[in-house]
């Protein structure tokens, strides 16, 4: 067991000073360091690095930052910890090594949380997600009563039970980063190193775009045009999903990631259109179905392809 | 005699799983172990988060060898016989005894199954304790097959005695037992090797973790009650709190903390409740004040800094949380004073089920059943009315978005906010009791009222779409809410018909199907307080039997006075007198009903019955009229001697027809009485 204490060093001084410490122990780990995923999603689990990925046989070791959006969680800027857009930090490990609590314990020492001085419990919490039709057991981390991390080992993904268990950390960096920093509003909170020559706030960077979102999300946004493309995203997911695995060429090659990315879409058009109020208690149920009808033959073609450690995949 | 332990130990167990875990590991290993031969002296099942443990005291060190005789086939039976005996029992030919038996020579064979020594016994018993674990969710990791509530990292088993111990041997997929553990996950995270159960409890103990949940339990409840006392304060008690709390520390220290000034204001319910949801803090209480001012919080680490950065954390989360709920506050009274419109607005759009339609629906039709209940509970119709059409507004407030359970609580303060009557906010606050057979029945007139018309339209509005409960499904919660019927009108004294109430709420639902429900519930509600389900049958077969009151009344009566000797005697009296009528009537094809005359009577004991029955009859009618029942029921009980004597001195059936009419007509007469007050026939003994 790797003592936290080991990796201790002066506390982090600004946002992405925390979020460079999370890069490199993790990629320390072994963690492949990706790169966020290029759509709006609601969290980090939706880049396809964890959604696919944890479906399959094969071994799997990724970390990233992820820009998560939320629109009903705008508040133009104003609320001290409640965004419409933030960062989520993703590690996901398949199979989920049997020392997946230390290390995440070692994490928090790298960014400054020494467990020696803090009080930091791992409370029950199961995690789901109706819209990926998934879910797995946990906790959430708390630090001082604060949670600080989502701690998951996925046992189904897309309706495929997850043999083996990926093991899944989220960090709201944010929210992580205000504690360690000792910051009170999000906006105050120092971005780069505030002895630079040009010192950001989180603010100075964000704050004119928490503005302008919530006004589009909660009043502006053409709902008639998201309906549509709702339609849209799911037509194309239906088509891509239905077409012939076999190219021109004669070649294998099932297309799960352009699926699945109009399934994202999906769900982030169904979160815009919750945000303007326009979708009734009893229909939401109905969107999320949809929408995880989508993820799940999404998942169905991923698991018979090669990165899934199918056999023989592409050359079937 | 061996002692047993075995700890497994794992990833944080979910703290409200861990009193269950513990039982069902006792009984599993326990249980297996008895099944398997083997016997002990004690067993205690202790947790932390990071593990369950068993102790086993005086476990025999083996089983026993059993030996056991079956007979088989005759020695000149056919060899296909034979051979069928030699397979079923195991042996060989020249094993087995020919004995003589009174058909002749036959087989026998005597099995003997020597003893196990006990590590084997208990090794087998484990492995199949933890794969057969009744966790309510339970999970798989890495690339194991093997579920457990979280990963399952390593297994004591050991059986130590006077010579030593020994670990017992066993893996289970790649986890095999041993004798070490591992202390607090911060303070003492170092192997610990143990030799038995005193010994692991109190190594344990120095590697800063307290095995018993029950220590735990209690060191939290001294250590919090000393900090509060300190300051002035009392802790307001909370015991499910306390159990979870000490579920998620293995080393507890307790740290207090201060209210901010600003949030005092906020109504106690809701700092109990944030406090305790979001943080599982435990409330402070200033009694001068009668305020919550402060909080406990359980830190699961003693820190170089003595927790001051802990309490500091702990202290910038409530002030985000509390500001939170000051927000929510601060707009629900704005909108409370505003009178509310805009909730009840919103409710339009919130379904309540999807054939029952939305909450604004429901309300109107429990605002109008609230006015029908409200003379009966003398209860003024218009606060009745005005009560349910605002008892359920606060479902749209923010303040009860965020806290389900603060549900009617926050009722109240915005309708007081909204300038309502006090009983108008009472009765938002008290209309969903009472919620359970121990929850307090409201009493407030306009409160029963509302907590009726609630149920009643519940109940009745699910019967006439048909969703009724089935076995052990209750999704709605049925049989709570008829219950809580139950108890309003009984505690309530609340005189009504609940066909004619069951019509009012909902045309379209079966009444006699409803009231069959009810009758139910009430046979389970009166079953608790000692009255028997025949005694209730007996009275259930009485018109007005949808006036629970009245039924209830019936039916304690009865029950009191079948525990005397008068009542037991009196019963056999009644159910001798209606058998030999339902004889004669069947035989003979007629009812006797009428015309008893005391002039064909023949002996003085006929003659005292006609007398007894001649005074009792009224005053029996009488007290049932005034439904005092106590009064009628010792009436007909006075009957029990004349009974007891003309049975003893006179022959019903005699040759003489107009006699033997005579006395069966006076029969008739005994039955009648029994009837005003119930259906004897129906109560056994």
């Amino acid at each position: 067991m790797t003592s936290p204490k080991d990796n201790q060093t002066a506390k982090p001084v600004c946002f992405q000073d925390v979020i460079l410490r999370l890069q490199s122990y993790w990629a320390a780990q072994g963690c492949a360091v990706l790169q966020p995923y290029d759509m709006e999603v609601g969290a980090g689990t939706f880049h396809p690095a964890t959604t696919l990925r944890s479906l399959g046989a094969r071994p799997w070791a990724a970390a990233y930052v992820q820009p998560s959006r939320r629109p009903t969680d705008g508040r133009y800027g104003e609320n001290p910890n409640r965004l419409q857009h933030y960062y989520q930090y993703q590690v996901i490990i398949k199979p989920s090594p049997p020392n997946l609590q230390e290390l995440y314990l070692g994490s928090l020492a790298a960014i400054g949380l020494d467990p020696m001085i803090h009080d930091v419990r791992f409370v029950e919490d199961d995690w789901e997600s109706p819209t990926l039709g998934a879910w797995g057991l946990g906790w959430e981390v708390w630090c001082d009563g604060m949670e600080v991390s989502q701690f998951t080992y996925f046992q189904q993904v897309g309706g495929h039970d997850c043999r083996p268990v990926s093991g899944e950390l989220t960090y709201g960096l944010e929210r992580l980063a205000m504690y360690v920093l000792g910051v009170e509003h999000v906006m105050d909170m120092p971005f780069n190193p505030p002895g630079s020559p040009i010192p950001l706030r989180y603010g100075d960077v964000f704050r004119q775009a928490e503005r302008e979102y919530s006004r589009w999300n909660f009043e502006q946004a053409d709902t008639g045009m998201l309906f549509q493309h709702f339609k849209d995203a799911e037509a194309e997911c239906d088509r891509i999903l239905t077409a012939a695995e076999t190219d021109g060429a004669g070649r294998r090659i099932p297309m799960a990631h352009p699926a699945y990315d109009q399934a994202i879409k999906a769900s982030h058009l169904f979160n815009l259109l919750d945000a303007r109020g326009v979708i009734s208690v009893t229909e939401r149920q109905a969107y999320i179905g949809r929408v995880r009808a989508l993820a799940k033959r999404c998942a169905d073609l991923f698991v018979t392809t090669e990165a899934a450690g199918a056999a023989g995949g592409e050359a079937a | 005699m061996p002692d047993l332990l075995i700890e497994l130990f794992s990833e944080e167990i979910p703290a409200r799983m861990q009193a269950r875990a513990r039982e069902d590991l006792k009984k599993l290993v326990t249980g297996g172990l008895v099944e398997a031969g083997l016997t002990y002296r004690s067993a205690g099942a202790f947790s932390t988060p990071r593990r369950l443990a068993l102790a086993i005291e005086g476990l025999t060190a083996q089983s026993p060898t059993t030996r056991e005789e079956r007979k088989g086939p005759r020695t000149d039976a056919p060899e296909a016989a034979l051979e069928g005996f030699l397979r079923s029992t195991g042996l060989l030919r020249e094993q087995l005894e020919a004995r003589d038996d009174k058909k002749g020579q036959v087989w026998f064979a005597v099995v003997t199954k020597p003893g196990r020594p006990a590590a084997e016994i208990v090794a087998e018993v484990l492995e199949r304790a933890i794969r057969d674990f009744p966790w309510p969710k339970s999970m798989r990791w890495g690339s194991g097959s093997l579920r457990w509530v979280r990963p399952l990292h390593s297994i004591i088993c050991l059986l130590s005695d006077e010579a030593g111990a020994s670990v017992v041997p066993l893996e289970i997929d790649g986890i095999r037992a041993g004798n070490t553990t591992r202390g607090h996950r911060f303070m003492a995270p170092d192997e610990i090797a143990v030799s038995g159960f005193d010994d692991y409890a109190a190594k344990l103990r120095r590697a800063r973790v307290m095995l018993d949940p029950a220590e735990r339990e209690a060191a939290i409840r001294q250590e919090a009650a000393n900090l509060a006392f300190a300051r002035g304060w009392e802790i307001v008690p909370d015991e499910g709190l306390l159990t979870e709390v000490a579920g998620l520390v293995e080393w507890p220290v307790a740290l207090m903390g201060a209210i901010e000034d600003r949030f005092l204001s906020l109504p106690p319910e809701v700092l109990q409740t944030s406090m305790k949801e979001h943080q599982k803090f435990f409330s402070a209480r200033n009694p001068k004040t009668g305020r919550i001012e402060g909080f406990v919080t359980v830190a699961n680490i003693e820190t170089a800094d003595h927790g001051e950065t802990i309490l500091k954390g702990n202290q910038r989360v409530l002030a985000a949380r509390l500001s939170d709920a000051a927000f929510f506050w601060e707009n629900d009274l704005r909108e409370a004073k505003a009178g509310m419109g805009d909730w009840a607005e919103g409710l339009r759009s919130v379904t309540f089920q999807s054939k029952l339609g939305s909450q604004a629906d429901r309300i109107a039709r429990i605002a109008a059943l609230a006015r029908e209940i409200a003379p009966l509970v003398g209860a003024d119709a218009d606060q009745a009315e005005q009560a349910a059409r605002v008892a359920k507004l606060d479902l749209r407030s923010a303040m009860v978005g965020e806290f389900p359970e603060l549900q009617g609580i926050m009722g109240r303060y915005y309708a007081l906010a909204a300038g309502l009557p006090e009983p108008v906010a009472d009765a938002a606050r008290d209309h969903y009791s009472p919620l359970g057979p121990s929850d307090a029945v409201p009493s407030a007139p306009v409160s029963v009222s509302v907590a009726l018309a609630d149920k009643l339209d519940t109940l009745a509005g699910f019967w006439a779409i048909d969703e009724k409960p089935t076995g052990s499904k209750d999704p709605f919660a049925l049989r709570r809410a008829a219950l809580g019927v139950i108890r309003l009108v009984l505690v309530n004294g609340v005189r009504a018909n609940l066909g004619r109430t069951f019509a009012m709420a909902c045309p379209d639902a079966d009444a006699a199907d409803l009231l069959a429900f009810f009758h139910d519930r009430l046979k389970v509600h009166l079953r608790d307080q000692g009255i028997r389900h025949d005694i209730i049958d007996a009275v259930l077969a009485m018109p007005g039997n949808d006036d629970l009151v009245l039924l209830v009344n019936r039916a304690t009566a009865l029950s009191d006075v079948l525990k005397t000797e008068d009542g037991t005697n009196l019963l056999q009296g009644l159910k001798r007198a209606g058998n030999i009528l339902a004889q004669a009537e069947e035989k003979d094809g007629v009812e006797y009903s009428f015309g008893a005359d005391p002039k064909f009577a023949e002996t003085d004991e006929e003659r005292s019955l006609f007398a007894a029955l001649d005074k009792a009859e009224p005053a029996i009618r009488e007290a049932v009229r005034l439904e005092d029942f106590q009064a009628a029921t010792q009436g007909i009980a006075s009957l029990r001697a004349p009974i007891d004597a003309f049975f003893e001195a006179v022959q019903i059936n005699t040759d003489n027809q107009i006699t033997r009419r005579n006395r069966l007509n006076l029969l008739s007469r005994i039955r009648e009485a029994g009837r005003l007050i119930a259906d004897f026939g129906r109560i056994e003994g």
